[in-house]
């Protein structure tokens, strides 16, 4: 069972009690933006085989929503951390890391 | 046979193909194959059914070839099969990391129909249709298509005025479809429970030549044919990297060595993006786990294919017995091939609503395939930035009733480099803003 730790509540939330809110950081750049970033915004996703970072709202529980990095071969939960940032803790990096070497999505590794 | 599916019959497919590919000679075998006929069962009677060839050719991927296709399953092979009977290009490899139709061609609902809104799905869906009524007749092999009718059932006001609408516009595009009462409904459908309590049956779409197949067959079929052709069939060897030159694809690089071509067909489905990477561009799709469930086996209570849109199943029987059930997609990316436990509770509470007396089944096995979903939820048959390198993929979880039509406007668009049933699904049309929005009929259940 997918389950991840709530970083506004500290609850241990069941998938069912989640709900999944696609990739994370995405970027939208503008006003003025190339057609290429606002596709790339709008449309183009990453969709790896390991290492993905997500948003997820505790839609059941606090109603806040949070940032999850995932395996998405495995399900294995890495880690969550806030939503108010625009890229993954340094620490969480270090542990992903040490269990998936070589690992890589958007310009992160 | 059955026409199903699931983790017993994948098991099958894989002795079947790993018969296949491991032959006692490494010699290719040239001689042309025989027709498969009352009369060859007759005749390999004789020697006690020990001597029947090989449904298609072991092969050895060759230094060259004109094209190659990346993945066999049902979209792949029959892009290779019209290739080949088209517009006579043969020198064609088919590359499949594991075995032939292993992928989700081995793990649909084998569910066929055509009666989609906008004029593009109708469109390349009805060439489907229109190509499976033939298509064991085509192909020499027994893909025991059976039009038993499609019912997708009205439960809601809003759907009703949908599937209306839905009818009046496959009306005009010729696809056989037409809106019926509740009363034909319980005619067609007896286990059906009309009343609700939630979602009472306000009426359904029916398509009456719409229905089912064997999906593994189909696979097998077009392998096959495309074997006689001299079409090269590459089991368990896997693409590592997509060769290029100047904006050109050369070839590939795979676990049996460099294999050079003049152009590229990626058919990968839920793998697409891993492709894409290695080919140097992006796609607008994600990858999702979708499941499907089937019952023990029971007497035959329902001939046709019933789907739910509102409470979310669709079902139907199997030749076997067994109820076929669809289920949801996962909310997240997931390549598990499982999907999540809490879908098929949800799946199954709301078919008891409308089928009670599926609470006394038992459910014998559950399993998930990857499937790739695009921004409108309709498929990608496209060039790419790459030149020489086609894709095909982004049909999400639909994809087995296109197969034929698929192949067969994927092949004119490799061969010509333009084809009418491709036209409208670039992967350009996201940027142009020109989607083709089925996410009535393909967002929610196939």
């Amino acid at each position: 069972m997918l389950t991840f730790e709530c970083p506004c509540c500290g609850a241990h939330a069941d998938e069912t009690e989640l709900h999944a809110g696609g990739e994370a950081h995405i970027k939208r750049f503008g006003p003025g933006a190339s057609d290429d970033d606002f596709e790339g915004y709008l449309f183009t996703r990453e969709n790896p085989k390991g290492v993905h970072f997500e948003r997820w709202r505790h839609v059941n529980g606090c109603g806040k929503w949070f940032h999850a990095a995932r395996c998405t071969m495995t399900m294995e939960v890495f880690g969550t951390y806030p939503a108010q940032t625009f890229q993954p803790p340094k620490d969480l990096l270090d542990k992903i890391t040490e269990k998936r070497p070589g690992w890589s999505w958007r310009d992160l590794s | 046979m059955s026409q199903l599916h699931g983790i017993v019959t994948v098991a099958h497919t894989s002795t079947y193909a790993f018969e296949c590919i491991t032959p006692e000679t490494d010699e290719p075998d040239s001689s042309p194959m025989k027709r498969y006929s009352a009369f060859a069962i007759a005749r390999e009677a004789f020697s006690g059914h020990k001597n029947w060839d090989r449904a298609w050719r072991k092969a050895q991927p060759k230094k060259r070839y004109d094209v190659v296709i990346v993945g066999a399953g049902g979209h792949g092979l029959a892009t290779a099969y019209y290739l080949g009977k088209n517009f006579g290009i043969t020198n064609v490899a088919v590359i499949e990391k594991g075995w032939l139709g292993g992928g989700n061609t081995g793990r649909n609902t084998t569910i066929i129909r055509s009666n989609y809104l906008q004029d593009p799905s109708a469109a390349i869906y009805e060439k489907a249709r229109s190509l499976y009524e033939t298509m064991s007749q085509d192909l020499n092999y027994n893909v025991m298509f059976s039009p038993r009718g499609v019912m997708m059932l009205a439960q809601t006001e809003h759907e009703v005025r949908g599937y209306l609408r839905t009818a009046h516009a496959n009306a005009l595009q010729g696809v056989e479809t037409r809106f019926i009462t509740p009363r034909e409904v319980k005619e067609i459908v007896p286990i059906i429970n009309l009343a609700g309590p939630r979602y009472p049956v306000l009426g359904a779409l029916w398509q009456e030549r719409a229905g089912s197949a064997r999906h593994d067959a189909v696979a097998w079929g077009y392998a096959r044919a495309c074997s006689a052709m001299g079409i090269d069939i590459i089991q368990q060897c896997a693409v590592t990297g997509v060769l290029q030159e100047a904006g050109r694809v050369t070839g590939v690089q795979t676990t049996k060595g460099d294999i050079s071509c003049e152009k590229l067909g990626i058919v990968v489905a839920g793998h697409s993006g891993d492709l894409a990477n290695m080919a140097g561009f992006r796609l607008p799709l994600e990858s999702v786990p979708l499941q499907a469930l089937v019952s023990e086996p029971i007497k035959p209570i329902m001939n046709c294919v019933v789907m739910a849109n509102t409470v979310h199943g669709y079902m139907s029987q199997s030749d076997k017995g067994e109820m076929v059930i669809g289920g949801g997609t996962d909310g997240y990316n997931g390549f598990t091939q499982r999907g999540s436990f809490h879908h098929v509770e949800e799946t199954v509470r709301a078919l008891i609503e409308t089928f009670p007396m599926l609470s006394r089944l038992k459910m014998l096995r559950q399993w998930g395939g990857i499937v790739d979903v695009t921004g409108d939820r309709s498929p990608i048959l496209s060039k790419t930035p790459l030149e020489g390198c086609f894709i095909n993929s982004g049909w999400g979880t639909g994809g087995f009733k296109a197969i034929p039509g698929s192949g067969w406007g994927f092949a004119e668009l490799m061969a010509k480099g333009h084809s009418p049933l491709t036209e409208e699904f670039s992967m350009s049309r996201f940027r142009e803003g020109k989607f083709i929005d089925e996410s009535v009929a393909a967002g929610v259940a196939h």
